[in-house]
C-alpha cells in the first residue's frame, strides 16, 4: 500500500518505521526541515518538507494514488484538515486522524473522519489497568456499534456481594457476559449466579451506561 | 415634527435611538480584524461575543464596546456553548490559523447548525477547496492581491 505519514515527530516516526518494515511504500510529510532531516537520514529517503494540509504539497506528494492517509501531528485541527484535505480534493479511500483532546473523537466522526485515534484515551486506558483499585477497566470498545467490553473487580466491601445477577439493579444495555472467580474458574453468569469479593466481571456496555454499572457493583 | 426641534435636541435624538440590527453573533479571534468588526456590529446594535484564547487581546475591542468578550477556545464545544453559539445567527473565524478557522466553522455548521458561518482562509487553495464543500470562506490573500493589481493597472 501507498501510506502517506503527516507529521514526523515521534509518532509519526516510529509509525513510518514499523509501516516502512512490513514492506509498505511510505511518505511522510513533516514542516520542521531538522526533524524532516533525521527521517531521512534514519530511514532512507522517504520525507519531504512542507505543510500536510496544503493542497500544493499534498499533490507533490502523490495523494492521488495514496491508499491510505494517516494525520498523527500534536494539532488536532491540523490532521482534521489534513483527512479532510485527502478525502475531498485527493479522494484518498482511508483517512485516520490522531486525537488528543478525547471530546474531538465524537466531532470529528460527525466531520467525516474514518477512523480517529485518541493518544489521551489510550494513555488513560493503559494506566487504569495498572491501578489495582480502580473499579472499573476498558477492555476494547467496539466503534460502530458504539459498546465496549469492561472489567470490573469486586472489592471486599462491595454492596453487590451475595447478590444473585438478576438482583443486581443493572443498566439496559448492559450484560455481564463473564464472572472469573478469585481462583481463575471462568462461569458464564446466569439470573441466579451470586457475586462474590474478588469476582472479576467482564461486561458489554455502553459509554452511557458505565457510570450506572460501576455504582451497581460499587464498594459501599 | 422632528424639524421643530433645536439642532441640539434633533442631533441627540438621532444618536440615542436604537439602531437596526438585531443578530446574534459569535466572533471567534480577537485579532485586528475580529476586535474591529466586533465594535463595528455592536455600534450597528447587534448582539455581539468575541471569544479569544488571550485576554490581552480584548485591548484592541473599542472602549464603547457594549458586547460580551469571553476567554475560550473556539474550538471547544462547551466554550461556544457559553458565547451563545446555540442561539447564534452568525459565526465567524478570525484567528491566525486556517486550520483552527476550518475546524471551529464546521463545528458551528455542522454541529451547532449556525444559519451563517464565515471563515478566513489565508491560503488560497485550502480556501477553493471548503468553498466547494459548502463553506463560506474567504481568502483576504486573493482579495487583497486582486486589488491591488486593480489599483496598479487602473
Amino acid at each position: 500500500m501507498y501510506i502517506i505519514v503527516v507529521g514526523g515527530s515521534r509518532v509519526g516516526y516510529y509509525l513510518s518505521r514499523a509501516l516502512l518494515a512490513e514492506g509498505h511504500e511510505v511518505l511522510v510529510i513533516e514542516k520542521n526541515a531538522a526533524i524532516c532531516e533525521t527521517i531521512s537520514d534514519e530511514l532512507g529517503s522517504v520525507c519531504i518538507r512542507g505543510d500536510g494540509c496544503e493542497a500544493a504539497i499534498l499533490a507533490e506528494a502523490g495523494t492521488e494514488r495514496a491508499d491510505m492517509l494517516i494525520a498523527v501531528t500534536g494539532e488536532d485541527e491540523d490532521n482534521l484538515i489534513a483527512c479532510q484535505v485527502a478525502k475531498h480534493k485527493f479522494n484518498v479511500p482511508r483517512t485516520i486522524a490522531r486525537i488528543g483532546d478525547p471530546k474531538n473523537e465524537t466531532i470529528f466522526k460527525k466531520l467525516g473522519i474514518d477512523v480517529t485515534i485518541s493518544s489521551t484515551n489510550i494513555i488513560m486506558e493503559n494506566i487504569e489497568t495498572e491501578v489495582p483499585t480502580h473499579p472499573l477497566t476498558h477492555l476494547l470498545t467496539i466503534r460502530d456499534k458504539g459498546l465496549e467490553i469492561v472489567e470490573l473487580k469486586i472489592l471486599p466491601d462491595s454492596t453487590a456481594i451475595g447478590k444473585t445477577v438478576k438482583d443486581l439493579p443493572l443498566p439496559p444495555g448492559t450484560i455481564l457476559s463473564l464472572i472469573i472467580s478469585e481462583e481463575g474458574k471462568p462461569v458464564i453468569p446466569k439470573g441466579n449466579t451470586a457475586l462474590q469479593a474478588g469476582d472479576q466481571i467482564i461486561a458489554v456496555t455502553t459509554p452511557e451506561e458505565e457510570a450506572a454499572l460501576r455504582e451497581a457493583l460499587r464498594s459501599a | 415634527m422632528c424639524l421643530k426641534m433645536p439642532p441640539a435636541v434633533l442631533y441627540y435624538t438621532i444618536n440615542t435611538l436604537p439602531k437596526l440590527g438585531n443578530m446574534k453573533v459569535v466572533i471567534m479571534g480577537c485579532g485586528r480584524v475580529g476586535g474591529r468588526l466586533a465594535g463595528l456590529l455592536d455600534a450597528d446594535g447587534h448582539a455581539v461575543t468575541i471569544l479569544d484564547t488571550d485576554a490581552s487581546s480584548f485591548r484592541r475591542l473599542p472602549p464603547e464596546f457594549k458586547g460580551t468578550a469571553l476567554v475560550g477556545n473556539g474550538l471547544d464545544e462547551e466554550s461556544l456553548k457559553k458565547a451563545g453559539i446555540e442561539e447564534a445567527d452568525a459565526f465567524m473565524a478570525l484567528t491566525q490559523g486556517d486550520n483552527r478557522n476550518l475546524m471551529a466553522s464546521q463545528i458551528a455548521k455542522h454541529i451547532f447548525n449556525v444559519p451563517r458561518v464565515i471563515c478566513r482562509i489565508y491560503d488560497p487553495l485550502r480556501q477553493e477547496l471548503y468553498q466547494t464543500l459548502g463553506l463560506e470562506t474567504f481568502s483576504p490573500t486573493t482579495i487583497f492581491a486582486q486589488m491591488l493589481k486593480e489599483k496598479l493597472e487602473s
